[in-house]
């Protein structure tokens, strides 16, 4: 398995908010990593700053963003913007924030092609709009290509964003909460819809969601964001078979799971909320809400490994969850 | 069914027939369109209950939660809580028996009044309780939904969105109603707070022997909170049973293909195929016969042509052609 997208020590920072401290990870071809934490925590920070797309007035540092062996720290605006859309592509919760409302769909998604590709005829790149709405589960694609965004519903854009994202064969999506604000049911019908993708085109996935169930799901590797750094990073089965962070723990044991709490017990939660960073804050950010809180937790934090591929940031010692019932 | 709790004479929410058509204007020349958001749902709650109701974006929940409260005069039926007739009250005995619980607490919360004063306020409105009562009410229900007194004297954009939520919760039980109508509750929220929230509302219930509407689309906390579930499609009620017996065995083809879009955290399951296709339910445009039959997969000659009816289970009903087959093909029983 190769990296496709290595970033090492992120931070971004908004005036007195550090919205990422330092963040690290690698996402391979073909493979979906999840990014995953309540709201906050950085998830959509982080993806901005691989994409190169941070509001104005952030501030971006890191040791590295490699995409496909190029180091996207030192490129200029106008080689992101070549990359962006072609080789790396991004889809938002919101589909209007990526979809123009005064053009039809074919128009925006012939000339993403044509944009990143000169020289496609017109009838080439409406050929391979139409081939990809079909491939996204659009039927009648001939008739949505002379639409406009408003006369789609929620779930049919978010499948027209996905194609669009599609047009160029990227080899890296990054997806952030593509279906938080759709029904279970047209969810269950995107992630389908993103797995068989990346199987037959061999893509790699950012995901970031917020939804464990997801993680779970769709992911091959999942880090856990809390307060702009990774606090635990695993493969799938092993975060969820043995998770180490006191967050991690805590943030699985606020889900309800059917036919693991029963009704009449209360559901495991976490005191507080997602507290705000300033610059320069040291030790661990989730003190504050943690039952293992000890005065070295002020401190330096230490990145502890627990098995292949599998770390967590934290001053407990590897085993201390073994000796803890795993989370109800 | 709780019926542990003292055997009320009346269910806690009775509606009947109930329905309520928008007509929504698409210009100046075109004529209205007619949206049936809500279509012909009977059922009663059982005092003590949670009945919880869910169903897809534009089905009709909110709506539903919107006529029971009060809120929206219906198009035809009617609505009785703890046995009395809503339409026959005043404002003010209304809001002692039921209360709401919406999803956006910043947008339910005046921004320019303290905490304080913003849970009063249906006690002010009362008109006749006093105010040292008034003061105490306010502080003991600030204390049981776990605010200090201290956030009492804030305004809602300096709390956060689950203490907002706690305002919410608070100004809603301050009168010590029958029921509470909770729309959506925790959808904003963060999983974390949202269980804080769920076990509140849970021990509140407990403690203050109340009854739950309960909306919302995560079929998971409503498989935790619910003893009865509804579902709805395109403005009815396609089948409502006991929470247990409705996610063992889930009988509407509907419910069933909701349940299997439902992603629990068990790693290596994978996302299932709901087998719904692609076809989008509208309000404005209801299919003929089973209003459910372009999109589901056991659909057959009958569905398009004849509308199902409400067939009784052993702990609700279902609305299905199906469930008549499956009754044909028993001998009769008692
Ligand atoms: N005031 C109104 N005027 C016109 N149409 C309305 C009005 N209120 C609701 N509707 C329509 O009635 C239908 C049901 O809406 P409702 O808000 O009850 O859905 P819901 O099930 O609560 O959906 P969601 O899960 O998105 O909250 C929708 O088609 C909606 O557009
Ligand atoms: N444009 C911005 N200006 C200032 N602060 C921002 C901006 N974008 C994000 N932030 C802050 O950065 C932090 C992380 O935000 P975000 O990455 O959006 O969280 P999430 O994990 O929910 O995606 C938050 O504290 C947020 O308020
Ligand atoms: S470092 Fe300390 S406070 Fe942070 S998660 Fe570990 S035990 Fe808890
Ligand atoms: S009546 Fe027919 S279309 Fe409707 S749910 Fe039953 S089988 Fe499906
Ligand atoms: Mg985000
Ligand atoms: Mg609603």
């Amino acid at each position: 398995m190769s990296a496709l997208l290595e970033v090492a020590g992120l931070q971004v920072r908004f005036g007195e908010v550090a919205a990422v401290r330092g963040a690290s990870l690698t996402v391979n071809r073909g493979e979906t990593h999840c990014l995953v934490g309540e709201s906050g925590c950085g998830k959509s920070v982080t993806a901005l700053a691989v994409m190169g797309l941070l509001a104005r007035g952030a501030k971006r540092e890191a040791e590295r963003i490699v995409f496909a062996g190029q180091d996207l720290r030192g490129l200029s605006d106008r080689a992101m913007s070549r990359l962006r859309g072609d080789r790396m592509a991004m889809i938002f919760q919101e589909p209007m924030t990526s979809l123009n409302p005064s053009y039809t769909i074919g128009s925006q998604m012939t000339e993403v092609l044509r944009r990143h590709r000169p020289g496609t005829t017109r009838a080439r790149a409406v050929d391979r709009a139409v081939e990809l709405l079909g491939r996204v589960g659009i039927t009648a694609p001939g008739m949505r290509l002379g639409q406009y965004p408003h006369q789609l519903s929620g779930g049919l854009r978010q499948r027209v964003m996905i194609a669009m994202a599609l047009m160029c064969e990227p080899e890296l999506l990054i997806a952030d909460e593509p279906t938080t604000a759709l029904d279970v049911t047209v969810q269950a019908q995107i992630l389908r819809l993103l797995a068989e993708l990346q199987r037959d085109l061999g893509l790699a996935i950012l995901l970031i969601t917020h939804d464990l169930g997801i993680v779970a799901r769709v992911a091959h590797r999942v880090s856990v964001m809390y307060a702009g750094e990774v606090v635990e990073s695993a493969p799938t089965a092993a975060l969820f078979a043995a998770p180490c962070h006191p967050y991690t723990r805590g943030l699985l044991s606020c889900v309800p799971v059917p036919g693991k709490v029963r009704r009449d017990q209360p559901l495991g939660s976490i005191p507080g909320v997602v507290p705000r960073i300033p610059p320069g804050f040291a030790g661990c950010a989730f003190r504050d809400r943690c039952a293992h809180a000890r005065a070295e937790c002020a401190s330096n934090v230490p990145r502890r490994a627990v098995g292949p591929g599998h770390e967590f940031l934290c001053t407990l010692a590897p085993d201390w969850a073994c000796a803890e019932p795993v989370p109800a | 069914m709780n019926v542990a709790a003292a055997p009320a004479a009346h269910p806690a929410i009775e509606v009947r027939d109930l329905r309520r058509v928008f007509r929504v204007r698409q210009g100046l020349f075109a004529p209205p369109r007619e949206v049936v958001a809500v279509d012909g749902v009977s059922f009663r709650v059982p005092a003590g209950s949670v009945l919880g109701v869910v169903g897809e974006s534009g089905c009709g929940k909110s709506t539903l939660a919107r006529l029971i409260l009060g809120l929206l005069p219906p198009t035809a039926g009617e609505v009785l809580v703890d046995g009395r007739r809503l339409a026959e009250m005043d404002r003010r005995a209304r809001a002692r028996l039921i209360q709401p619980v919406f999803q956006d607490p910043f947008a339910s919360l005046n921004p320019r009044r303290r905490v304080r004063d913003i849970v009063a306020m249906p006690l002010v409105a009362q008109g006749d309780i006093p105010r040292e009562e008034i003061g105490r009410r306010v502080a003991e229900m600030l204390d049981r939904v776990g605010l200090s007194r201290e956030q009492g004297d804030r305004f809602p954009a300096q709390l956060s969105g689950g203490q907002r939520q706690r305002v919410a919760i608070a100004r809603a039980l301050v009168l010590r109603p029958r029921v509470v109508v909770c729309d959506e509750p925790t959808s904003a929220l963060d999983v974390s707070v949202q269980a804080q929230i769920l076990n509140l509302l849970a021990e509140l219930r407990r403690d203050l022997g109340l009854t739950y509407l309960f909306i919302s689309h995560n079929l998971a906390v409503v498989e935790h909170v619910a003893t009865e579930v509804a579902v709805m499609y395109l403005g009815r009620i396609v089948e409502r049973a006991e929470a247990e017996a409705l996610f063992a065995a889930p009988r509407h083809p509907y419910t069933r293909a909701l349940l299997a879009s439902v992603l629990t955290p068990e790693p290596g399951l994978g996302v299932p195929d709901v087998g719904l296709g692609d076809v989008m339910p509208d309000p404005a445009n209801i299919p003929p016969g089973c209003r459910f039959h372009p999109r589901c997969p056991l659909a057959f000659a009958r569905c398009p042509v004849e509308a199902p009816i409400p067939i009784a289970t052993a702990t609700g009903i279902v609305e299905c052609h199906l469930e008549d087959r499956a009754a044909a093909a028993q001998p009769a029983a008692a």
